[in-house]
């Protein structure tokens, strides 16, 4: 379980947001939404401390994570998988190794459970037959699945996306949000997606928490979100052209 | 940020790097690869920059030396003092500033911008110790190596010169170069390498670590890295001439 407690973050004198409280379950998907530059990828960025807020908390079951040593918190962020906005694939490298990369440096497998293990990841994001391309022959969308197989081979306890549909295709985001909801259930990972796609929301989240104004505006379950009469948060989900009410 | 928290920025990286240099399985295929890239692949350009910086010495000194009670040995231990303990060291050095210092800045800009250095730290990595301790590490050893290669053709380049232009003979090139050899001009100069290897490498992943705002913000770092680097160099030079001579 994520308990978030009191966060507040500012680079300089420019307040990002303060009293930010939330909690994620075991197993449970949740979707930070708001508009650009509201803070999102900074908020989940403070959950497996790749930044340090001005105030307040992350507990991971109970453990503040800004109070672990160096060597402590690197063993706390392996138990995370992070798929990055720009996907973050390491460019000297092909497809194989970018996926193999956590195996080879975390674990004593041995070059064939490698492969196997490897394989079975690219496999499960429908991209085994690109094993061996260099990483920039890949489209933005492949990109995103190299680097959803490559969050995932370690099997991590949490899995933060962010921005997984931005810049895609409709279908190819349908993709990405089939192996989001496809990686919750089978794998049983606690998901934090962010995103300003409503359509990914509906489609793969339990629960919402809506960033707005500097704070947390808003929180709750999808289907609260429908009935919310929440001024600023239906103006953010009309603007999107999506008429959730009408679903 | 000023100045001063630039520097103290600048130092917590280098210890960051200090502290987690003893893990060695980390970083040791980096180091290899390094190693690779700041000597074997910096061979060409060392050995033409020795060869022409020695030659075209010889023709000058010769030129300047051109009176009748001078032996012409004394253009030998001329050419062959100046290369060891002054140019090899340092026009290499500055010669590398350019090409290694703005490959690691341009290298790890873009890493931080594309957001590569944010998913090694999110696996769990020691990203200073993947990516800041093995290309100091080469430095330190490499520039030194280097430094003897640029020496050796720096001679063979001042000699060659001298007996192609008729200047003088080999022999007499080689008498004065031998007279005033001291072993510790080689060691002053290994010194030099050792410290500008230091200067040039770690500045540099300063610059390329902590390098900010896409296409533009990476080459913004890599100019800073090259020039810093440079003039640090000199710097460096001065202040170990001033303390050790």
């Amino acid at each position: 379980m994520i308990e978030v407690k009191n966060l507040k973050k500012s680079f300089g004198d420019n307040l990002i947001w303060q009293n930010v409280n939330f909690s994620i379950a075991e197993g449970e998907t949740l979707a930070i939404i708001g508009r650009s530059g509201c803070g999102k990828s900074v908020l989940v960025k403070h959950l497996n401390a790749l930044m340090y807020p001005d105030e307040g908390e992350v507990l991971i079951e109970g453990q503040n994570i800004f109070d672990l040593e160096y060597v402590a918190l690197r063993k706390m962020r392996q138990r995370f998988g992070v798929l990055f906005q720009g996907s973050a694939l390491f460019d000297s490298i092909n497809t194989f190794e970018n996926v193999a990369f956590p195996l080879r440096y975390f674990t004593e497998k041995s070059e064939e459970e490698i492969e196997s293990l490897v394989m079975e990841g690219l496999d499960m994001v429908n991209l085994a037959n690109t094993a061996q391309k260099n990483t920039a022959e890949l489209s933005g969308g492949m990109r995103r699945r190299v680097a959803l197989a490559r969050a995932t081979v370690l099997r991590p306890d949490f899995l933060i996306y962010d921005e997984p549909t931005s810049g895609l295709d409709p279908q190819t985001s349908d993709e990405i949000n089939d192996l989001i909801k496809s990686f919750a259930r089978n794998l049983n990972i606690t998901s934090i997606v962010v995103t300003h796609d409503i359509h990914s929301v509906l489609e793969v989240a339990e629960s919402i928490v809506f960033l707005e104004g500097q704070e947390l505006c808003w929180k709750g379950t999808v289907d609260e979100m429908r009935a919310s009469n929440n001024k600023r948060l239906l103006d953010f989900i009309t603007a999107s052209e999506y008429k959730i009410k009408t679903n | 940020m000023n100045a001063l928290e630039k520097l103290g920025q600048y130092a917590l990286l280098l210890y960051k790097a200090l502290r987690s240099s003893y893990d060695i399985k980390i970083y040791k295929n980096n180091l290899v690869n390094e190693l690779v890239k700041i000597g074997y692949e910096s061979l060409p350009i060392v050995l033409l920059t020795g060869v022409f910086t020695g030659a075209v010495m010889t023709l000058q000194t010769a030129y300047q030396l051109d009176i009748a009670y001078v032996p012409r040995s004394i253009i030998g231990a001329i050419v062959s003092e100046s290369i060891l303990i002054e140019l090899a060291a340092v026009i290499t050095s500055l010669v590398l500033a350019g090409k290694v210092g703005a490959r690691i800045a341009t290298e790890l800009g873009t890493m931080k911008v594309s957001e590569q250095v944010d998913a090694l730290e999110s696996m769990g990595f020691n990203s200073v110790a993947f990516l800041v301790v093995p290309r100091v590490l080469a430095g330190l050893i490499m520039f030194p190596v280097l430094y003897i290669i640029a020496s050796i053709a720096g001679v063979g380049g001042g000699l060659i010169a001298g007996v192609v232009s008729g200047a003088l003979p080999a022999s007499e090139f080689m008498l004065g170069a031998r007279e005033f050899f001291f072993p510790w001009d080689v060691l002053f100069g290994l010194l030099k390498a050792f410290v500008f290897g230091f200067v040039i490498t770690s500045v540099s992943c300063y610059k390329g670590y902590y390098a900010t705002g896409g296409a533009e913000g990476v080459g913004t770092s890599t100019t800073q890295a090259t020039v810093l680097s440079c003039v640090y160099v000199l710097l460096a030079d001065f202040v170990l001439a001033a303390v050790i001579l």
